[in-house]
């Protein structure tokens, strides 16, 4: 038997500080280690532009509205792709995870759809709701929707018999079991899957505008290529990583913020 | 409702559910009669006659070829990579905002710039793309793997004067193995996403050409017929590696089985 975990004795401040300086030292390296070797020739500027090149592009582009005004088209579409998803997923997921005849009448479907790669849609989209807001939506829908409805599910299994039945002989009624019991219990699983489905959500709305030029980063992304300006192509996909690692941190963040009082989240692992 | 009378009807409604669904998307397509959305029973004579076996070799193997590849040059980079980040704390402190921003950043947006840095709309750019993207899994998990190894096991090994490549083969590895093929089965969902995306962007063979130019001449059955083709190959290439899985982990869950909770 293991004794109760004690809580961990607080890290000192200088290996953190350490931890950080070696961080930024190995960014600061890799972006060097970049210009060195675009400047030296050892990959030809003309396929790789310079570090110091791309981002003079990129801060060109930060000062125009047109770059904003792209990045805000695919904020709006993770972000309406994401919502749509958990509006659907999440009732859903809770009625098929309480409900033992349902799971098993939808197992088939659901296993069979769920792997399918949402790219494989874009042609139908295309051909269907054309280029526009409405099938770069519903892509990151489709997407983000397999990953939050499954976590649901299991979360929504995962309930403890006994704290339910427990409810139960209270006289909760069943709205109120929902409210208090398996939402709660449930809501670390959700919010994996709304880990996992925001990246989904921002990877398929960018996709469709590569694909399918709906505006927003993605279709400038190809616009830029199109045209070969190499520095702004570059610029781009360092705009558009950025971006990936800010919705990343976002989420991470409010799912710390929402789940603080659970024990998952007391003590944060390091990496 | 006795149990075994519910038993029953749970196994109706999970055959009984998805054959009305077919039906009903047939019944629904005879009723459109829209040539963009033909009857299942056309999409599956239109799926015999271009996969079974006339296309296979042009566009299904090359693909095929692309995802095992990409996949294999993954494992082996991400397992080589991961078992020195995880056993070396200032290693993984440098690496992990690199492994956080390429993790981050959406996949499509390195495809134009793939194309220009490699040269290639060939294997070369398509194998490059899958093996990048699906690296993130197999390191991620490694790494996670070989820290929450229980010290003592290494330090044991270590007090034995056990040499450190042994240590590594003998014991990281196998510690650490579960959590790889955990990792290594989201990359390998991951590379049919990662073969069509690629292939869908500039190429001139696979399974994503057929669905672009298919898309492009308007020639809609064997676009429904690649669809379901990659629906599938997502189906059964995850199949094949739970059976996989059981096998390289059979010694792994027999442990666990009899290992007091």
């Amino acid at each position: 038997m293991t004794e109760a975990a004690l809580p961990e004795p607080r890290r000192r401040r200088a290996p953190e500080l350490l931890d950080a300086s070696v961080a930024i030292l190995s960014v600061l390296a890799a972006l060097a280690l970049w210009e060195l070797i675009s400047r030296a020739g050892v990959i030809s500027e003309r396929d790789l532009p310079a570090m110091s090149t791309t981002f003079d592009a990129l801060w060109s582009l930060v000062q125009t509205g047109d770059f904003w005004i792209a990045v805000l088209q695919t904020v709006r579409g993770w972000a309406l792709g994401l919502g749509i998803a958990f509006a659907l997923a999440v009732p859903i997921g809770i009625a098929l995870g309480s409900n033992d005849f349902a799971a098993a009448a939808f197992r088939v479907p659901i296993e069979f759809l769920r792997p399918i790669p949402s790219a494989a849609l874009i042609p139908v989209l295309f051909l269907t709701l054309g280029t526009n807001l409405s099938s770069e939506l519903f892509l990151a829908t489709f997407g983000a929707f397999w990953p939050l409805l499954v976590q649901t599910m299991y979360g929504v299994r995962d309930v403890d018999p006994i704290t339910m039945d427990t409810a139960r002989s209270f006289r909760l009624g069943g709205l109120e079991r929902l409210y208090r019991v398996t939402l709660p219990s449930a809501l670390p699983y959700v919010f994996t899957g709304v880990r996992i489905s925001s990246t989904v959500s921002l990877i398929l709305a960018f996709t469709a505008e590569l694909f399918m030029g709906t505006p927003g980063l993605g279709h400038a992304t190809n616009t830029a290529y199109s045209f070969g300006i190499l520095d702004q192509e570059y610029a781009y996909a360092v705009a558009t990583g950025l971006l990936g690692v800010a919705i990343h941190f976002a989420v991470s963040r409010a799912e710390h913020r929402v789940l603080r009082w659970h024990a998952s989240q007391r003590r944060t692992a390091a990496l | 409702m006795s149990p075994r009378l519910y038993r029953g009807a749970k196994v109706a409604a999970e055959i009984a559910v998805p054959i009305a669904m077919l039906a009903g998307w047939q019944l629904w397509a005879v009723s459109a009669d829209d040539p963009k959305f033909p009857r299942p029973t056309t999409i599956l004579v239109e799926f015999r006659r271009l996969w079974l076996f006339s296309e296979f070799g042009t566009h299904v193997l090359p693909s095929l070829e692309r995802i095992g590849i990409g996949f294999a040059i993954a494992v082996v980079l991400g397992i080589a990579l991961g078992i020195p980040l995880g056993l070396s704390r200032i290693g993984r402190t440098a690496a992990m905002p690199h492994i956080e921003y390429w993790r981050a950043i959406p996949p499509p947006a390195l495809l134009p710039i793939s194309i220009v840095l490699l040269h290639s709309i060939g294997n070369v750019q398509k194998v490059s793309f899958i093996a990048f993207f699906c690296l993130f899994p197999v390191l991620l998990n490694t790494i996670d793997g070989v820290r929450g190894i229980e010290p003592t096991l290494v330090d044991t090994a270590r007090s034995y004067r056990i040499p450190a490549h042994e240590r590594i083969r003998r014991i990281v590895l196998p510690a650490a193995l579960p959590q790889i093929v955990a990792g290594m089965r989201n990359s390998l969902s991951l590379a049919v996403i990662m073969m069509v995306l690629s292939e869908y962007f500039s190429s001139t063979s696979g399974i994503g050409y057929v669905l672009l130019n298919s898309k492009n001449t308007f020639q809609f059955l064997p676009m429904w017929a690649a669809i379901v083709l990659i629906g599938l190959l997502g189906y059964v290439l995850n199949l094949a590696f739970l059976l996989f899985e059981r096998r390289a982990l059979g010694w792994h869950r027999g442990w666990r089985a009899t290992a007091p909770a």
